[in-house]
């Protein structure tokens, strides 16, 4: 959907969340430890909420949230998300996002 | 001489029971062959009065019937051909009926015993929930709200059940794997054989992972509570299992010298391990605080209320996700694992893993003997 992928461009590091997710904020604490600061966009909070999520499941996230962008990029969620990590390409995918 | 049986039939009256017979053959066969009239009189006898007829198969060859006076010769007439023809029939009939009721018994005693077995499962279920409750409790709340109210089902326990005993089936099946790793080691097997083995090793982890994924959906608080693991394994539980970067901790001395990518490669992951571990740590802590806040809510005094309880439920359901998100930790760390060291080092791994465990559930032993009440 639109506004999914304009607000995913807007900013390096995007995640769509929900303020009753733990899931999205544990997510969300993983990307401040690694040293960016990811900009959070709670669906529950935002009228289109609903419709955002249908786009994000649409795009491929089977739980809606959290779902990652890097870059604009949809990345996935949280599986995709450790599996990266663990890998060690997360940080890569980072690089350009960590401030100096 | 043809080689199809023929009837041979004694009724003993005065003992009251009937010979086994033989196959009965081609009655037309004995057309020409001596064939007493009392044999006919007395089958007709049994017939008529009911007694149980019992078959038993001969082999190919045929026998004379030891009961008929040799030498006799009687040539058939008309009409005990008649009476023959009768009694072929109606004999052939009743071992029909007999065939008939043998099976049906047979289905009825398989149907019994079935039903006995499923008692038996209930009652182990009975045993289980009871033990449980006892330890846990089962009422909620001032309201006196209990867990039939709330929903708990008898599948869910009987689920749970099977997932305990699938749990004993896994462990047995991971203590064998660690023995034939030992062996293997020890022997001189070819790569290719190492390669399957430790490839079997990691799937046998992730169909554990598969069979808790089912046991979270039916009762995750069970799954976090590692009752089913032993008790010193209970001690070191995060998040429903093992701690993924102890497990790396664990098996790294036990491996043959790594070369020096090697190290740094574990090294990054050992750190990657414990970023995503403390993350997903922290977002237990917040589902602790949501539910204590959820829990605490309402006015003094009146107890928890059915509504307030439902969503805290839906919020506890929260915790389904993330000892699948544990899980799937774990695997993607042995998985990675798999990747940095080679298949002899992995191997070892592997084995130093199994003992690992091996060691914490004897300890768990020794524990419970230890601090059993005396009888």
């Amino acid at each position: 959907m639109d506004k999914v992928q304009r607000m995913a461009s807007e900013h390096g590091v995007v995640i769509f969340s929900k303020s009753t997710c733990c899931l999205c904020y544990a997510v969300t604490i993983l990307f401040r430890d690694l040293g960016v600061d990811p900009y959070v966009h709670e669906l529950d909070h935002d009228n289109d909420g609903k419709d955002m999520e249908k786009a994000l499941m649409r795009m491929g996230c089977n739980a809606s949230v959290p779902a990652v962008f890097i870059g604009g990029k949809l990345v996935g969620s949280t599986n995709e998300v450790m599996s990266l990590h663990l890998k060690g390409s997360l940080i890569q995918l980072l690089k350009p996002y960590l401030p100096d | 001489m043809n080689s199809s049986t023929y009837t041979q039939f004694v009724a003993s009256k005065r003992m009251g029971i009937c010979d086994p017979i033989h196959q009965i053959g081609m009655w037309g066969d004995f057309k020409g062959s001596s064939f007493p009239d009392t044999l006919i009189l007395e089958v007709e006898n049994c017939l008529e009065s009911e007694m149980p007829i019992m078959e038993k198969r001969l082999d190919n060859e045929t026998e004379e019937p030891s009961h008929v006076t040799v030498g006799r010769s009687n040539i058939y007439e008309p009409e005990t051909s008649k009476r023959i023809d009768k009694l072929y029939i109606q004999m052939n009939r009743r071992l029909a009926q007999n065939r008939e009721a043998a099976r049906k018994s047979r289905l009825r005693k398989k149907a019994y015993v079935q039903q006995l077995e499923n008692s038996k499962l209930k009652l182990l279920q009975l045993e289980q929930e009871l033990e449980r409750a006892r330890q846990q409790g089962l009422y909620v709340g001032g309201g006196g709200l209990d867990a039939s109210q709330i929903g708990c089902s008898g599948t869910a326990n009987s689920e749970i059940a099977t997932f305990e005993m699938e749990y004993g089936h896994w462990v047995e099946e991971q203590d064998r794997q660690t023995d034939d790793l030992k062996s293997a080691l020890n022997s001189q097997i070819g790569e290719i054989e190492m390669r399957i083995l430790v490839e079997g090793c990691l799937n046998h982890y992730f169909d554990l992972f598969r069979l808790k994924a089912t046991a979270a959906n039916t009762d995750v608080l069970y799954l976090m509570s590692g009752t089913w693991k032993a008790s010193a394994e209970r001690f070191f539980l995060w998040i429903g299992g093992f701690r993924p970067s102890e497990l790396l901790k664990v098996l790294t001395p036990h491996v043959e010298p790594l070369t020096e990518q090697q190290v740094q490669e574990v090294c990054n992951l050992t750190q990657s391990c414990q970023q995503a571990e403390d993350a997903l740590s922290q977002g237990l802590v917040k589902l602790h605080q949501i539910l204590a806040e959820a829990v605490a809510a309402g006015t003094l005094g009146d107890g928890i209320i059915l509504p307030q309880m439902t969503a805290t439920i839906e919020k506890l359901e929260a915790l389904v996700r993330f000892v699948n998100q544990a899980d799937h930790l774990r695997q993607e760390t042995l998985l990675q694992m798999s990747c940095i060291l080679s298949v002899q080092q992995s191997a070892q791994g592997l084995l130093a893993l199994g003992d690992y465990f091996k060691r914490l559930r004897s300890l768990s032993s020794l524990w419970s003997s230890r601090t059993s009440e005396p009888a």
